[in-house]
């Protein structure tokens, strides 16, 4: 589709798409606030286990408690070392009574399923690597719903976020179909078997249905900057085997009154000790954009590095030029001066809150 | 894409249109794709030294930063404001966006730089895919 490619952890992958379809990093984001957009994310990876002890196998490996997940619903999670830093952040989709779903990194597919199989091996499930045999596409925005209803005999309607239903999308039968999103949007993720014609053709006729909703094909570029606006975490920024769950203020996801999982320990003794850094986002005063790397300073005249930019990046949508950042809990609060160190200069920023954007709640 | 005859180009994709000891500097079609969005334009102040072959700014697209390379050395004797408020214009008109107008220092620098077609050339060469 002439889109300008890139080596994503091994992957070919689109940055963005040409201007001449509607494309560009900021033409795709708003695509994604407004309407909707279409995402191949199939290189992110699938993990399955089953079996009797399913449950308490991803209970042992996973931070949330997946036992308050029905069948059909799915949460958000990650996978810990045992020192309560991040293998990587997953969505945990419950698919049937002893079967669940772990939707991963890229980045990070053979490490995850090396640890998730390594650390189950007590547990009567199996563990299959799943990451091959999907196409995974992901349909983001207001519009979404719209769009895909139109290919599937699903009631979308009934589907809430973060559910899962399975229906015929496109004429292929049983598909699953996720609530799902990294875009901080309503939008769905299907798996669809990873037949390149199949894949392609989904690809087309969904880009046709969306057609009267102006859809736009979306790369990483967009990708990135909707993440970053929501405040997802991507690994090896917010998240990584050198942070752990409080300093990336993920706390509401780890459910310590869990008997145990690995990371437990480690992170009871972090919460008495109390965190030495936390993240916070960051709105640039000064004129600058903040980047991934950059050093956060002092606002004081002494302007001393507290801190670092893990994700940094104008925000299309907000229009601002935002950043994620590690830096002091004594600069946390709202409202903080501080500087960022831009080529040589410290240029001027403030703690805000965060999530940068929430998504309007339908009235 | 006709890269106007008015001027003279470099290998990095900037541009200087001279106008007896003027010259305008600006970047290429070819430069505005390349990037995406533009975001952010950084220029030098008005006064400073500029060199030949040297960064003078630097350009931001929304997922990276690229720097701006003098086509010919001089003093900054003006810079484009509305690249401050409106960068996206560079996106827009790439050949009509002049970023900054420098006093030459030595006229005999632009031979060394390529005419249009030479640039048009190079550009083909350069892109392959």
């Amino acid at each position: 589709m002439g889109a300008k490619m890139v080596d994503f952890n091994g992957w070919d992958m689109p940055v963005e798409y040409p201007a001449s379809i509607g494309g560009g990093v900021i033409n795709e984001h708003m695509a994604v606030r407004t309407g909707v957009g279409i995402f191949d994310v199939s290189h992110m990876g699938d993990i399955r286990l089953a079996g009797p002890e399913a449950l308490a196998a991803v209970q042992h490996i996973s931070m949330n408690d997946a036992s308050r997940l029905a069948v059909g619903q799915a949460q958000y999670s990650a996978l810990l070392y045992p020192q309560g830093t991040f293998v990587d952040d997953v969505i945990v989709h419950r698919l049937g009574e002893d079967q669940y779903l772990l939707v991963i990194n890229a980045g990070t597919r053979e490490k995850d399923f090396n640890w998730v199989r390594d650390n189950t091996r007590n547990f009567d499930c199996a563990v299959e690597n799943l990451s091959d045999d999907f196409t995974q596409i992901a349909i983001q925005g207001p519009k979404g719903v719209d769009v895909l209803q139109k290919l599937t005999d699903a009631d979308l309607s009934t589907v809430k976020f973060y559910w899962v239903t399975r229906g015929s999308v496109c004429g292929l039968k049983n598909i699953l179909i996720a609530r799902t999103g990294y875009t901080a949007e309503d939008g769905f993720e299907i798996y669809i078997p990873a037949d390149e014609a199949a894949s392609a053709r989904v690809w087309n006729e969904v880009l046709s249905a969306g057609k009267e909703f102006a859809i736009v094909p979306c790369g990483l570029g967009a990708r990135n900057t909707l993440r970053l606006e929501g405040k997802l975490p991507l690994y090896g920024h917010e998240i990584s085997d050198t942070i752990n769950v409080w300093e990336a203020g993920l706390d509401r996801f780890c459910k310590m009154e869990k008997p145990d999982f690995i990371g437990r320990a480690a992170l009871e003794k972090a919460k008495a000790e109390g965190v030495k850094r936390t993240l916070v986002g960051l709105e640039m005063t000064e004129r600058g954009i903040a980047r991934d790397g950059y050093k956060v300073l002092n606002s004081d005249s002494d302007g001393r590095e507290i801190g670092y930019v893990t994700s940094g990046s104008p925000a299309p949508f907000l229009k601002k030029n935002i950043a994620l950042a590690y830096g002091p809990p004594a600069f946390a609060a709202v409202g903080t001066p501080v500087k960022v160190e831009i080529r040589g200069q410290g240029v001027g920023a403030q703690v805000v809150p965060t999530p940068f954007y929430k998504r309007p709640k339908k009235a | 894409m006709a890269y106007p005859s008015d001027r003279k180009y470099t290998k990095q994709h900037e541009w200087i249109q001279v106008s007896g000891t003027t010259g305008s500097v600006g970047i290429t079609d070819h430069a505005q794709e390349e990037l995406g969005d533009i975001v952010f334009v950084e220029l030098p102040k008005v006064g400073s030294e500029v060199t030949a072959g040297k960064t003078f700014g630097s350009v931001e697209s929304v997922k990276a930063v690229s720097d701006l390379y003098s086509p010919a050395s001089g003093t900054v004797t003006e810079t484009n404001g509305t690249l401050a408020t409106s960068p996206e214009t560079v996106n827009k008109d790439p050949h009509g966006s002049w970023m900054m107008k420098i006093t030459l220092k030595n006229s005999a620098e632009l031979d060394a730089l390529l005419s249009s077609a030479d640039y048009e050339k190079f550009v083909a060469e350069e892109g392959g895919h």
